[in-house]
């Protein structure tokens, strides 16, 4: 027998038990090397696996346990040591990576449950992602349905068309067996039936509003779900189905008449309308949150619609209502014009008529007063020439103040030289002026222009008139006239809060300021003053002032000083000897005849009396006055009689006669008193 | 003479007729109406006074030396130099005219004849004054001056 190293098994390679570790080992090591091979197969195949070094780990030892088993497989006969040994190296290796494996997978086991754990958790929550997911596309639907709704009703003001789109769009969306309206009556007292969605045209089926389901849904602003008993809930005729569930909500109803834009009502009108929903009968269908919340909003959305509707119809209302009243007002400018025009020709065609019977009364009494008549009638003629002549001024005074107020005074516009207005205002005032001793200055500003736009001859009338009146008002002292551009703050007046000044590169505002040394006028009067037929306003004094003063005098030495009075107040004096001469030197152009009425030889009262004759009209005859030293009253009395105008005392001194003249103008006459 | 001393003289002169009353106020007024225009006023009123006057004491003198006086007519020439005399001031004529005319009414013809001398004198007394005062002005003007202007204090 040759010794050799090979190691023997201990049992007999025949025996049946080590037949079957024989074929265990086999498969066992063929397991154990497909293990890894469809390990590696799957993980190739899955994307994602977290632990590959685990993998190789334990595929490492799947191996190696293979490998051992395979290894055994040969010590079940006769082997060498060499295939002992790599047995054991196959053996130590698979000890040591079991060993590191298991410890290993102390580690990986709770790894791997948690992994399944958060596997379950996050499948968990994709499914509640997906309902909510669900959720939001259903709210996100529901509100493309209101925005849609919102555009199909408010795309309309007409009240029955919102409301018929909102029921067939609510209808569409949801899915409603029935949709109605109810609108409250005129009364307030019940609800009718006013739109539906499936019936045509409802009947005019109502219901009384004070029931306490509709007090409910009238309380909220939510939509309320409702009993299908409900009166207002019964819609379809009781069918064998069972009824779906209704929901009934408020619809607010804006009640305006005449836009009260202050208070602007916030819902408090309390009148409402309610909308009512059924879901389909034989359909196990529940009202949703978002179902209700849509309708809701979809109710909220009418309201204002309608309340749109409802303005629009109250503002169409006004329109017309406006429009009427300006027909109405045209109409009455029209007749306004049509009456001023009327009163207009009738104040020409009156003033004419009004004229003629006047200037019969006029002319005919001044004949009246050449013949003979005792002293009571001469003074009754001449009254009632006075009155006339003041009657025939005031006509005319009041068809000018007529045409002004109206407007119909029409201006004549034209370019003219300003300053040359105001030197003629000055060359017509400085007679009298001077007549009366008082002083006139005129004082144009630098930035006046020369040249202006307007009416010269109504302009020149005002400024005459104002600066008259100066003269007139004035005993003594001086006259200024000045002229400047009114600047627009100091056009403000209090005293004319209608005056509202423009700015205006063509136009300029003229401020022409007379002031005077006269009495002044009562502060409490000067309201009165632009105020027609004022009790303080002379009417009717229209002295012209003419430039000379013609004068018959008729006595010597006092005839000289009269004269010579009258020469240094400025007049023109003819001196005449007797009563051939002075009538037949007097005439219209003397203003004044002086007489004085002592003097033999000459008869003052017969020369008044021919005077008188030869002067029919009576603004042509020259002022009759007479001078006398004589003091009795007599002598007054039977001047006015003969028919003078005056009666002077002598002596006269220059300031008398300065004071004589101007009263002789202004009033023409003048008694000294005696 | 030279012209101030002359005319302080013609002041002096001038006052005085007013002091002793033979000129009022009205006298003033003639002077006051003799301008530029009318530079020789007062010369002419005076000496149309004058005319006048003379006249109407030659009627007035007639008038009383008829058998039967006509007081009417008297009482009217009266009444004219009354009238002229008050209108250039002389204030002394005028005072006689007036009681000559009480006396016409009472008709008593010594009294009125009385007055009528009256008249006269005051007459010729003021037309010397005046003529002296109008001689005065002539030489002021004369030799170049000016006629002062009297300033009164009454």
């Amino acid at each position: 027998m040759e010794s050799c190293n090979c190691i023997e098994p201990q049992w007999p390679p025949d025996d049946l038990l080590m037949k079957y570790q024989y074929i265990s080992d086999f498969f066992i090591a063929l397991a154990y090397f497909s293990i890894p091979l469809e390990l590696i197969y799957f993980v190739k195949k899955s994307a994602v696996f977290p632990y590959r070094w685990v993998l190789v780990q334990f595929g490492a030892f799947i191996v190696l346990c293979g490998a051992t088993h395979l290894i055994n497989l040969w010590t079940f006969t006769v082997h060498s040591r060499t295939v002992a040994s790599v047995m054991t190296t196959a053996k130590v290796l698979t000890a040591a990576v079991s060993c590191i494996t298991a410890l290993m997978l102390v580690h990986i086991i709770p790894d791997l449950l948690s992994v399944k754990t958060r596997e379950l958790f996050l499948k968990n929550k994709a499914a509640e992602l997906d309902r909510e997911m669900g959720l939001i596309r259903t709210q996100e639907e529901t509100g493309r349905h209101v925005r849609m709704l919102t555009h199909e009703i408010r795309s309309t003001l007409d009240r029955h068309t919102i409301l018929k789109t909102t029921l067939v769009e609510l209808g569409r969306t949801l899915a409603l067996e029935e949709c109605a309206l109810w609108m409250p009556t005129r009364t307030g007292l019940e609800l009718q039936l006013s739109y539906t969605l499936r019936q045509q045209n409802p009947v005019g089926y109502t219901v009384p509003i004070h029931h306490p389901v509709i007090n409910q849904v009238f309380s909220s602003n939510r939509a309320v779900k409702i009993s299908p008993n409900c009166p207002v809930a019964r819609l379809r005729p009781a069918g064998k189905y069972m009824p779906g569930e209704v929901v009934a909500v408020r619809v607010p109803l804006l009640h305006l008449s005449n836009f009260h834009i202050n208070d602007w009502p916030e819902l408090s009108t309390k009148r409402y309308a309610l909308m009512v929903l059924m879901l389909p009968s034989d359909s196990a269908r529940q009202w949703h949150v978002h179902e209700l919340e849509l309708v809701e909003v979809v109710a909220d959305q009418v309201a204002v619609a309608l309340s749109h509707a409802a303005i629009l119809e109250e503002s169409m209302r006004a329109r017309d209502l406006l429009m009427e009243q300006n027909v109405a007002l045209d109409l009455a400018r029209r007749e306004a014009e049509t009456a001023i025009r009327a009163r207009n020709d009738f104040l020409a065609v009156m003033n004419h008529e009004m004229r003629t019977p006047m200037h019969a009364i006029i002319a005919l009494s001044s004949l009246l007063q050449e013949t003979e008549l005792t002293p009571e009638q001469r003074l009754m003629v001449e009254t009632v020439l006075k009155s006339s002549n003041l009657l025939a001024t005031l006509i005319n005074d009041v068809l000018d103040l007529s045409r002004l107020e109206d407007g119909s005074l029409q201006l004549d516009l034209g370019t003219f030289n300003l300053y040359a207005v105001f030197r003629e205002v000055l060359n017509l005032i400085k007679p009298i002026a001077s007549v009366k001793k008082l002083h006139v200055s005129l004082n144009l500003a630098p930035d006046l222009p020369e040249y202006a736009v307007g009416d010269e001859k109504r302009l020149m009338q005002t400024i005459l008139n104002i600066v008259g009146n100066a003269v007139k008002f004035s005993k003594e002292g001086s006259i200024s006239i000045t002229a400047f551009v009114a600047k627009l703050d100091t056009l403000r007046d209090s005293k004319a809060p209608e005056f509202l000044p423009v700015l205006s590169d063509n136009h300029f505002y003229l401020r022409v300021q007379v002031k005077d040394s006269g009495s002044g006028i009562n502060p409490l009067d000067i309201p009165k003053l632009f105020t027609k037929f004022a009790q303080n306003q002379s009417t009717g004094t229209r002295n012209s002032g003419g430039s000379g003063l013609g004068l018959a005098i008729c006595k010597r030495v006092s005839r000289m000083v009269t004269k010579g009075l009258l020469l240094h107040l400025g007049c023109d004096v003819t001196m005449v000897g007797s009563s051939d001469e002075c009538l037949r030197l007097v005439s219209h152009e003397h203003k004044v005849v002086f007489m004085d009425i002592c003097v033999p030889g000459i008869d003052s009262y017969g020369i008044t009396i021919r005077i008188h004759e030869k002067f029919t009209k009576r603004h042509e005859r020259p002022l009759l006055v007479a001078l006398t030293g004589n003091t009795d009253k007599v002598t007054k009395e039977n001047c006015m009689r003969a028919g003078m105008d005056g009666l002077i005392l002598k002596p006269v001194s220059l300031d008398k006669m300065r004071s004589v003249l101007t009263d002789l103008l202004e009033h023409r006459v003048f008694f000294e008193a005696i | 003479m030279e012209v101030g001393q002359m005319q302080r003289r013609l002041v002096d002169y001038t006052k005085s007729l007013f002091m002793e009353g033979f000129l009022d106020a009205q006298f003033l007024q003639l002077q006051q109406l003799q301008d530029e225009s009318n530079p020789d006023f007062v010369v002419e009123v005076v000496s149309l006074f004058f005319d006048d006057s003379e006249k109407l004491l030659n009627d007035l003198t007639m008038a009383l030396d008829q058998p039967n006086v006509d007081f009417k007519k008297v009482d009217a020439h009266v009444h004219q130099l009354k009238g002229s005399s008050s209108s250039i001031g002389a204030q002394r004529v005028k005072n006689a005219c007036i009681a000559f005319r009480s006396f016409c009414e009472e008709q008593n013809i010594d009294a009125t004849l009385r007055c009528l001398q009256q008249v006269k004198q005051e007459y010729y007394l003021v037309k010397n004054k005046l003529e002296t005062m109008l001689r005065l002005e002539q030489q002021i003007v004369a030799a170049g001056g000016s006629i002062p202007m009297i300033e009164l204090g009454f």
